[in-house]
Parts: C-alpha cells; sequence; structure tokens
C-alpha cells in the first residue's frame, strides 16, 4: 500500500495543523481518526446523507467525497469549532431550544451546512432552507423542527442586529 | 424500597391535574449540549487502546450452497490479525431462546450473523476480519475464496409459497396453528383469528367491497450504520459497546451464539443513531466478539451503508387480500383478511402483529385473519416502527375510504362512527380500556385543516386512522440524591430520540423538583437492573413508571428522615411538591437531601416495573396532495397529523415522533422500495437509488396531539413512537384518488407506477 503524505492545514482556526494521510483515506477519516475529530458522522461513505459535512475554504462539503490529502493548505472548519468561547452557537440553542434532533446523528451535519446557508443568506425563506438543506438526511423528525429552528435563528440573528 | 407504592398506578388520583409543574413543559433535553456540539459519542466514535478494526464478508448470490471457504491467504496478509466464520460461533446450535419480547432458534440467529452451509440473500454475512486499518480489513476480505453452488432464488411472497419454489431451509415446517407439516416448505407459520361468525356477517351487509394490495421491502433507515466494538479479556469476560435499543437483548444474544453465560457479558449501549426497529437484533455484535477473542485485541467493526441495505433487517414486503361490509346505514358489520408477509432469509417476520392490527381501528362484530409468515431470498425482516401495522392499515383504510365514499358519507364521520371503543373486541380477542380513537378522530375533523376548503384541478384530501399496542416488558430505574439537592438517574432504556428527558421529567414531576435538578444516564448491563429493548413504544410509559415509583421511593426515605429530625412518625410528614412539613416545620427537597447527606445512610431509590398491559396509540392523518399527471409526481401540499399520547410528557418530542413517523410513512407511500432484479439481487443498495424523502420533499407537518389519558398510567401516559407511520400511505393514497380519481393498491406509489395507472385510467 502507498505511504503516508505528510498533509498540513488550517483546522478550526489553528494554522498548520500536521497530519499524516494515506492516499485513499478521506477527509472524513482523517478527521475522525487521525485528528479525533469525531463531530463529522459517517452514514454513508458516499456522499449521499451529508452527517459529514464540514467547511473546506468556506464551502460545506460532504468530508466523505474529500481525499485527506486535498486538504493541503485548505480551511476546515467542522461542527467542534461552531460553538465559540464556551458559547453555544444561537443556531445550535435554537436547535435544543426546538427540539430539532432526536438522536443526533445527523445534527452535526445539519449545523454546519445550516450556518453556513444563514451566512450566505440570513433571509433564505422556507423553500430555500429546505432547498439547502436537502443534502442532508434526517430520518427522525421529519425536519419540521430542523426546518424552524433555522427559521427561529434567523429572526434571533436579526434582533441582535437591530 | 417503598413499601406504600402503589402496585397499580392510580391515574384517577390525577386525572383533571393540569398545573404540573414539570410534566407538559419543553426543558431543554439533557444529552442536547453534547449532540449540537460534536461531544456525544455513538458507537463508531469510540476507540480502545490497541483496537483493530473488522470488516465482514457477503455474499454476492441470493441463494447458494457454500461449498468450501479458504481463509488462508486473507490470514497470511501483513496486518492481519484475525478471520473468522460461522464454524468459530460455539452456540450454533438448533435451540429456542426466549429473547424477552420474543422467541428465537439461535441456528437462526446465529446463521443471519455468519452463513452457515448456505447463503440466503444477497449480502448475507460470510465471513469475517480483523487488521490494523480497515482498509487492510476490505482487502483482505478480496483474498477469501469462497466456493460456492448457485441455487434459484424467489423475491416474492406468493411465489415463495408455491409448491415448487426454491426451498431455503430444509429444517422449516409449517407450524399451521400449533399443527407442524410434514414436508420442507418456506410457510413458516400459519395464524388465524376469528370472531363471530364471518360468513354470516358479510350475509347481513348491503356493500361488500375486496380488494387486493401489494407493498414491497422497505427500511428503517436510520442514518447510523450498525457498529459494536468487543474486547474479550483474557478471564473471559467480554465487553461489547454498541448501536443497540436494547443492551440486554444484545447482551443476550451475543452470549447464547458464543455459549457464554449472560453474566460474563457487559453490554454497553453507545448513543444510537436512530433505529426504529431496525437494532434489535444483533448483527456486529457477535462477530467483532469472535474476533476479538481470535485476535486478543479489542476490535471494532463497522457497517457501511450498502452493508446496512443488503445485510440488516428490513421490513417485509406483503401481498394482502381484504374483504369489508357494511350495511346502507354506514355500520361496518364485517372484515376477513388474507395476509402474506416476508420473514425474509429466516422464520419469525412481522406477521402476528399485522394480524392483529388489521381491523384494530373498528368495531366489527364479526371478524376472520389468515397470516402467513414467509421465507424468501432477501434479509431477514426486523421490525419498523409499528411493524406489520401500516401494511395492513393500507388495505384496510383504503377500503373504508371506498365504502365512506359509496354510502356517500363523509369518510371521518363514517369512521367515528364505526370506531374501536373501550369495551370493543379485537379480532385476536383483547378488549380495549379506555382508548381515544373516537377523541382523535373528532379531533380531526374539528382541525382547521379539515375545515378548509382544497380547490384546483389534480388536487385531493385523504384521511386514514392507524393503530399500534404500546407494550410494557421490564423496566429498572436506580436513583442517588446528591448533597447539593440534585438526583443522579440511571435507567437501562437506551434513548433513541429524548427519552432520558421525558424520564426525568416524570421522576421530577413526582418529587416536586425540576427536570434540571435530574440528571439521567443510561448505564451498562452491569450497572442497572434488566431492563428490556427500547421499542413497542414502551419506554416513556414503562420506564417512566419505573421512574415515577423510584422517585415515590425516595419522597418515602426522606420523609422517614425528616421525621428522625422532627422525632415524629414518617406518616405525619406532609409532602407537597418539594417541601415536607410537620407542626410548622418545614424543609425543602434540596434542604433534606443536604441534611440526608451528612449522617444516616446515603438516600439511593430504585424501582422495577413489568406492566403488564398495552397503552393502545392511535393515530390519524389528513393529507392533501396535488398529483402532476404528466409525470405521476406526487407533491404534499399540507399535511396534518393527530394522535392521542395519553400524556404528552414533552409536548416537543411528541411532536417530533408524530412528524419523524409521518414522514418515514410519507417516504414509504411515495418512493421506497427494495428493487429487485430477475435473480434476486437488490438493486438500489444506497441511500441515491433508495429515496428517503429530504426536507425538500416534505411540508411543514402539522400536529395536533390529543390526551385521552391512559388508565395504567400515574400520568396517563400513553406510547406514542410508532403510531404516526401507519396511516400516511393509506392517507396520501385515498388524497391521490380524490386528486385523481385512480385508486392505488401498491406501494410505493411511485412516478412511474401512477402515471401508468392514470394512462390506463384515460386509455
Amino acid at each position: 500500500m502507498a505511504k503516508k503524505q505528510v498533509v498540513t492545514a488550517t483546522i478550526n482556526g489553528e494554522e498548520e495543523v500536521e497530519f499524516l494521510c494515506k492516499p485513499q483515506q478521506s477527509l472524513l477519516e482523517v478527521l475522525r481518526d487521525e485528528l479525533d475529530l469525531t463531530g463529522a458522522k459517517e452514514g454513508c461513505n458516499n456522499g449521499n446523507c451529508g452527517a459529514c459535512t464540514v467547511m473546506l475554504n468556506g464551502h460545506p462539503v460532504n468530508s466523505c467525497l474529500v481525499l485527506g490529502v486535498e486538504a493541503e493548505g485548505a480551511e476546515i472548519t467542522t461542527v467542534e469549532s461552531i460553538a465559540a468561547g464556551g458559547e453555544l452557537h444561537p443556531l445550535q440553542q435554537c436547535f435544543l431550544e426546538d427540539a430539532a434532533l432526536q438522536c443526533g446523528i445527523c445534527t452535526p451535519g445539519f449545523l454546519v451546512a445550516a450556518k453556513a446557508l444563514l451566512e450566505k443568506n440570513p433571509d433564505a425563506d422556507e423553500h430555500a432552507i429546505r432547498f439547502n438543506l436537502a443534502n442532508n438526511l434526517c430520518r427522525c423528525t421529519g425536519y419540521d423542527k430542523i426546518v424552524k429552528a433555522v427559521q427561529d435563528c434567523q429572526e434571533q440573528m436579526k434582533e441582535s442586529v437591530s | 424500597m417503598s413499601t406504600e407504592t402503589p402496585d397499580k398506578p392510580k391515574t384517577e388520583a390525577y386525572l383533571g391535574i393540569t398545573d404540573y409543574k414539570v410534566i407538559g413543559k419543553r426543558p431543554i433535553r439533557h444529552d442536547g449540549a453534547d449532540k449540537v456540539t460534536g461531544k456525544a459519542i455513538y458507537t463508531a466514535d469510540f476507540k480502545l487502546p490497541g483496537m483493530l478494526h473488522g470488516a465482514i464478508l457477503r455474499s454476492p448470490h441470493p441463494h447458494a450452497k457454500i461449498k468450501s471457504i479458504d481463509t488462508s491467504e486473507a490470514e497470511a496478509m501483513e496486518g492481519v490479525m484475525a478471520v473468522v466464520t460461522a464454524a468459530d460461533m460455539p452456540g450454533l446450535h438448533d435451540k429456542v431462546a426466549n429473547l424477552g419480547e420474543g422467541a428465537v432458534n439461535l441456528l437462526d440467529l446465529g446463521s443471519n450473523v455468519l452463513a452457515h452451509e448456505k447463503v440466503l440473500y444477497r449480502g448475507h454475512a460470510v465471513a469475517a476480519v480483523a487488521a490494523k486499518t480497515v482498509h487492510i480489513a476490505q482487502e483482505a476480505l478480496k483474498k477469501i475464496k469462497v466456493e460456492y453452488e448457485e441455487l434459484p432464488a424467489v423475491t416474492w411472497v406468493l411465489d415463495a409459497m408455491k409448491e415448487d419454489a426454491p426451498i431455503l431451509l430444509d429444517r422449516v415446517r409449517t407450524d399451521d396453528m400449533g399443527k407442524m407439516s410434514e414436508e420442507p416448505t418456506n410457510v413458516a407459520k400459519h395464524i388465524r383469528f376469528e370472531k363471530g361468525d364471518i360468513e354470516d356477517g358479510f350475509s347481513k351487509c348491503d356493500l361488500v367491497i375486496e380488494r387486493e394490495f401489494r407493498t414491497e421491502t422497505v427500511h428503517q433507515g436510520y442514518i447510523e450504520p450498525h457498529a459494536s466494538v468487543a474486547m474479550w479479556n483474557e478471564d473471559g469476560h467480554l465487553k461489547v459497546w454498541t448501536a443497540t435499543q436494547g443492551s440486554f437483548t444484545a447482551r443476550q444474544q451475543t452470549a447464547e451464539l458464543l455459549d457464554l453465560p449472560v453474566s460474563q457479558v457487559t453490554v454497553t449501549p453507545c448513543e444510537i443513531g436512530g433505529g426504529f426497529g431496525g437494532k434489535i437484533a444483533v448483527y456486529t455484535e457477535p462477530v467483532a466478539a469472535m474476533l476479538s477473542k481470535k485476535s486478543g485485541r479489542p476490535v471494532k467493526v463497522t457497517m457501511q451503508r450498502n452493508e446496512v441495505f443488503e445485510g440488516t433487517g428490513p421490513t417485509p414486503g406483503s401481498y394482502m387480500k381484504v374483504k369489508l361490509g357494511a350495511t346502507n346505514d354506514g355500520k361496518l358489520v364485517a372484515g376477513e383478511a388474507w395476509l402474506a408477509y416476508d420473514a425474509g432469509a429466516f422464520p419469525g417476520g412481522v406477521i402476528g402483529p399485522g394480524c392483529m392490527c388489521v381491523f384494530s381501528c373498528y368495531d366489527l362484530e364479526h371478524a376472520k385473519v389468515d397470516g402467513y409468515d414467509v421465507l424468501l431470498n432477501k434479509p431477514k425482516t426486523q421490525a419498523y416502527r409499528a411493524p406489520g401495522s401500516t401494511h395492513v392499515a393500507f388495505a384496510v383504510e383504503t377500503i373504508v375510504d371506498e365504502i365512506a365514499e359509496k354510502l356517500e358519507m363523509d369518510p371521518i364521520d363514517f369512521r367515528i362512527q364505526n370506531a374501536a371503543k373501550e369495551g370493543t373486541v379485537r379480532v385476536d380477542g383483547l378488549k380495549y380500556p379506555r382508548i381515544g380513537l373516537v377523541e382523535t378522530l373528532e379531533a380531526v375533523k374539528n382541525s382547521e385543516h379539515y375545515q378548509s376548503t382544497l380547490e384546483g384541478p389534480n388536487k385531493g384530501r385523504g384521511v386514514a386512522c392507524g393503530f399500534w399496542f404500546n407494550i410494557g416488558l421490564k423496566s429498572s430505574v436506580t436513583a442517588t440524591v446528591n448533597p447539593d439537592g440534585r438526583v443522579n438517574l440511571v435507567e437501562g432504556s437506551t434513548d433513541i430520540g429524548g427519552t432520558r428527558t421525558s424520564i426525568a421529567m416524570q421522576f421530577a414531576e413526582t418529587l416536586g423538583i425540576s427536570a434540571e435538578d435530574v440528571i439521567p444516564q443510561v448505564a451498562n448491563t452491569d450497572s442497572i437492573g434488566y431492563t428490556d429493548v427500547t421499542g413497542g413504544s414502551r419506554v416513556t410509559f414503562s420506564t417512566g413508571l419505573a421512574a415515577y415509583k423510584c422517585a415515590l421511593d425516595i419522597q418515602d426515605q426522606l420523609r422517614a428522615r425528616a421525621a428522625d429530625l422532627w422525632e415524629c412518625e414518617p406518616e405525619q410528614v406532609i409532602v407537597d411538591g418539594d417541601t415536607y412539613s410537620h407542626n410548622g416545620e418545614s424543609l425543602t427537597f434540596k434542604d433534606l437531601a443536604e441534611k440526608a447527606s451528612k449522617e444516616g445512610d446515603p438516600v439511593v431509590g430504585s424501582a422495577t416495573v413489568s406492566p403488564d398491559c398495552f397503552t393502545n396509540g392511535f393515530a390519524a392523518h389528513l393529507a392533501d396532495v396535488e398529483v402532476d399527471p404528466e409525470t405521476g409526481k406526487v407533491t404534499i401540499l399540507r399535511y396534518t397529523a393527530v394522535q392521542d399520547a395519553g400524556k404528552a410528557i414533552h409536548p416537543s418530542y411528541v411532536e417530533g415522533q408524530m412528524q419523524g413517523g409521518a414522514v418515514q410513512g410519507i417516504g414509504w407511500a411515495l418512493n421506497e422500495e427494495y428493487f429487485y432484479d430477475d435473480k434476486g439481487n437488490m438493486k438500489n443498495a444506497s441511500y441515491l437509488d433508495y429515496r428517503m424523502p429530504t426536507c425538500l420533499d416534505v411540508p411543514m407537518i402539522e400536529t395536533i396531539i390529543v390526551e385521552v389519558p391512559n388508565p395504567d398510567h400515574p400520568y396517563g401516559v400513553r406510547g406514542v413512537g410508532e403510531p404516526p407511520i401507519c396511516p400516511p400511505p393509506a392517507a396520501i393514497a385515498n388524497a391521490i384518488y380524490h386528486a385523481t380519481g385512480v385508486r392505488m393498491r401498491e406501494l410505493p406509489m411511485s412516478p412511474p407506477k401512477l402515471w401508468k395507472a392514470i394512462s390506463e385510467r384515460n386509455a
């Protein structure tokens, strides 16, 4: 088998994180197995469920479809970085208050994808929210409370700005 | 232990109480922060020092004899530490083991975990490897040489019942209502329930409708693939960390297959990423354990998604013939059903509950049900949310809609007029206690949704109801009062959807403390008393009942401690919420907790329960759809789920169950199915091709919670998890009919099927 390579990336704000990576290892495997960031989950390992969603250079991606070696020089953020300074992000708080999770396995992926959406389009309407979260499968909630949590977060973010 | 705790809770004492301090509120779930920050530990997240990674070799054939397995090349590979096959499984005996919620033949259970002599479905596990990395393990699978002799396969239930069908297991005989057949067969069981005189019943009817139905195999679809970590220690003690709905049933199945006493196995349930009935049977646990024994190292086995589809239990496809008769004044009189459900590759499918549920929503004087449990070359079927009930609800509720239409009656009025109620005797002989179907249907009728008008071409509205028993079984709870006045609550029920909180809330309510002052924890099998599986919508009911009794136990202990302080008899201490008082003196729960910690015995409560009853949950759903006649695509415009929860402990999570069940039912109705080619190979074993609903496919799911208290629970709780999956296929089929004039009797009602039906009707 091919030898491991050294890859350097910025991960959750920490610059020049070095890790060893085999050519066939996905970014998801690297995050979970090499860097102990197990917040991103493996639901399908082929890009269909979104449970492994992380931010790569500012875009939400299925980390199971990115190779670890492709992360060279990249900026990666995961669910572990959403709560900052010991406080939950408003989106996390809304997920809790609105009971937007049941088993919780899809939740990290939804949080990363929803945060990316709200940063890009804070006024996304229900259809836009559903369209942008359609890459993420949830089997427990029927999506209702997830969409409502994102909408409630929009309201809160507007209030905090005004 | 309390001596005063009544064996049967007195719901009457609580009925009418509306000023609950905790129950009915919406506190944040205790495990929530872990789950929104990525810190919650699911099995696949879990690592042990020196841990190896396992991979499982699966059959490429739907039906074949295993002539030989040569593992030598794989074993010789660098980095491979162990290879196992069924030959390594010591407990592969022809013995029936009682697993609490059902019995299973160990030869069937074990042969499903690792194939023995034959492979019976594509994806059937044949061998497993443990290696230093998962990549090495997967490479090693390719080096295992299995010689197969292919056999003809059968994947449609009626074909499998034919006399000349390929036989899956030579040892299977038909258990025909207690009489065993002589020849090998694929029909493992024939069940019959009868009530009244069916012929006499139909002779009294003015209108009799008989229809045939077909449904395809569907999967529970939980997002977390099955995973286990096992560590077999040198002293013979086995520790397993796993994704299971029942740590004790996982322990027993694993112990039986490995020929170990249950006390020698510790199962720790990790956080679980969905189950819906599919994470009760063991798959990876015994395999990881055998690999650990052979390698001397801890081993993790995690499935890939295609393995979940092909190698774990979906819920059955079915053929159903159902006949219902009514009089012109709108009285349902008689019902007859002939049901054949896939068992999958081994006996023991969900035909039993299917037969019990078929007419469960109606007060029928005459009924007869015949049910067949049929082996075929698909994975061994497992429970899926109200197992067996959704199939029959699809059949019965679409015929009921047809009858109501022919009699020119409102479909809800017709259902209310015929609804099962207290005293109704179901076809299997059970007499209902107080149930809430009529109230549920009335809530649908009075809803803003039903009162609204739906206008426009190709649009239609449909209604349907559904039922699930909700079981009791066994639960244990213990609790420790801390000096700071908070309580650690330990339970054995694995928490799939927020039950830690619904149990903690009942405990808190009983003690008059806040939900936040209870810290609930799911423990491993060494650390809590026996607790049955999280299934049957039983946890908030049954483990909640244990928590209630445990709280009363603690209340009694604190009352005694207060009596010591005040030098009076415990009975003289008055307890009101969290306040204990006597003769003008009073102490709160927190005060007493602190005092009790300073002297005397620690305050530790415990309770065990095994309620021998069903809580009987009913749901009714209302769907508005629009059908595109050019493509057959159905869009859900509006959807309302109504359900009797008895008492909603945490309304948000009750709504969540109703919404989640509804959307699973919508997927089952419109898209989901296992596709098989003519050789019996599943062709869509990925989330891309097994198309579950995304959030773009569904609207908001409106909910109305009805509360008709369950007389067998102190707070009136009924199980809520399962009933909401039953009505959607029928409600949507009825809506499609009212939109297009086409009656759909096959699931899923996917665009090609609906388009074909519309085209045939137009021709």
